[in-house]
C-alpha cells in the first residue's frame, strides 16, 4: 500500500532536482526559472499528499495559493528577461548588477 | 495492485522528467520535459484524490506557465552553448550542495518516522465533506472560510499581469495609436456640414 512516505521520498528528489539544476544552469536563467517551478511542484506535491492522508482540505487550498504565486512569478520572471534581453542582447546572469536601474 | 504500478510509474516518470529538465542541452526540450513532469505531477495528485488541483496544474502550468517558457525560449535569440559554459565546471559544488540537502532531508523523514516529531492533528474544521466530491469540499472552503485569501490570491494575479505588461510594453515610432484627447476635442460642427445644393449641381467640399 502506498503510505504518505513514498510521496515525502518523490517530492524530496524533486526538490533536491530544482536546487541542483540552479547550480548546474547558474547562467541560463530560463532554466534557472524551470528549476524554481519544480521546487514549487514538490512543494505542492507535498502539500496535496499531506492533505489527502490527514483528511484535511487546507493543504490543497494552500497548494492552490502556491499554485497562484508560482504563476504570477514566472509571469514577472519572464517580463524581466525580456526587457533584460533588450537592454543588453543577451541573458547571462553574471552581469546583472551591471544594470544599475 | 493497479494503484502501486500507476504510482511507481508516475513518480517514476515525474523523476526522470525533472532529471532531464535540468541536464538538457537545449532549452526548448527542458521546456516540453518539464511539461511531462507536471502532467505526472497530476497523475500522482489523481491518485491522492486531489483531482481539482491536478486539473489545476495541467492547465494553469501546461497550459499557460510552459507555454510562457516556450514562448520566451523561442522569442529570444540566445546563444545557449556560451550560457553551457560553466556546466562542467559548476557540476561538483551543484552534486555536493545536492547531496547535503538530500541528507538532511532523509534525516527529517527519519526522525518522523521514529516517532520523536508529533505532526499535528487537523481540527476538523477542514475535514473533507462526506460524500462531497473534491471540488465541491474544495468550492465550500473557498468561498467561505478563505474567501479573502481568495481575492487575495486574484490581486496577486492581477498585479503579477499588470507588471509584466508595463515592463514589456514598448513604444514605437511607427504605429499609428489612438489619439485620445483629439478624438474627445472633436465637434459635430467641426466634422460635419449641412448644404442644400440646386437640383443638378453638385457639391464642391
Amino acid at each position: 500500500m502506498i503510505g504518505i512516505e513514498h510521496y515525502i521520498v518523490v517530492s524530496s528528489i524533486l526538490f533536491v532536482l530544482g536546487v541542483l539544476g540552479i547550480f548546474l544552469n547558474r547562467k541560463n536563467i530560463i532554466v534557472i526559472m524551470m528549476a524554481i517551478e519544480l521546487i514549487l511542484l514538490a512543494v505542492t506535491l507535498n502539500l496535496v499528499a499531506f492533505s489527502a492522508f490527514l483528511h484535511d482540505l487546507t493543504g490543497q487550498i494552500f497548494a492552490m495559493f502556491v499554485l497562484t504565486v508560482a504563476a504570477g512569478e514566472a509571469a514577472v520572471g519572464l517580463a524581466i528577461l525580456v526587457i533584460y534581453f533588450r537592454a543588453r542582447g543577451s541573458i547571462a546572469v553574471d552581469d546583472v548588477n551591471r544594470m544599475k536601474g | 495492485m493497479i494503484q502501486l504500478i500507476a504510482f511507481y510509474l508516475f513518480a517514476g516518470l515525474v523523476v526522470l522528467s525533472g532529471c532531464v529538465t535540468i541536464l538538457s542541452r537545449n532549452p526548448v526540450h527542458s521546456v516540453l520535459w518539464l511539461i511531462l513532469a507536471f502532467f505526472n505531477a497530476a497523475g500522482l495528485m489523481v491518485l491522492l484524490g486531489a483531482e481539482f488541483i491536478a486539473m489545476l496544474l495541467v492547465i494553469v502550468y501546461v497550459g499557460a506557465v510552459a507555454v510562457l517558457f516556450l514562448f520566451v525560449v523561442m522569442m529570444l535569440d540566445i546563444d545557449f552553448a556560451t550560457l553551457r559554459a560553466g556546466f562542467i565546471r559548476n557540476f561538483p559544488l551543484g552534486m555536493l550542495i545536492a547531496l547535503v540537502l538530500l541528507g538532511e532531508l532523509v534525516l527529517g523523514i527519519g526522525a518522523e518516522r521514529a516517532g520523536a516529531i508529533h505532526l499535528g492533528t487537523p481540527d476538523g474544521n477542514n475535514a473533507a465533506v462526506a460524500g462531497a466530491s473534491n471540488i465541491t469540499a474544495i468550492g465550500a472552503l473557498l468561498y467561505s472560510r478563505y474567501l479573502f485569501l481568495f481575492e487575495a490570491a486574484g490581486i496577486i494575479l492581477l498585479v503579477a499581469m499588470v507588471g509584466a505588461i508595463v515592463l514589456t510594453h514598448r513604444q514605437r515610432g511607427d504605429t499609428r495609436g489612438q489619439n485620445i484627447p483629439r478624438q474627445i476635442a472633436r465637434r459635430p460642427e467641426d466634422a460635419t456640414v449641412n448644404r442644400s445644393p440646386a437640383v443638378g449641381e453638385g457639391v464642391v467640399l
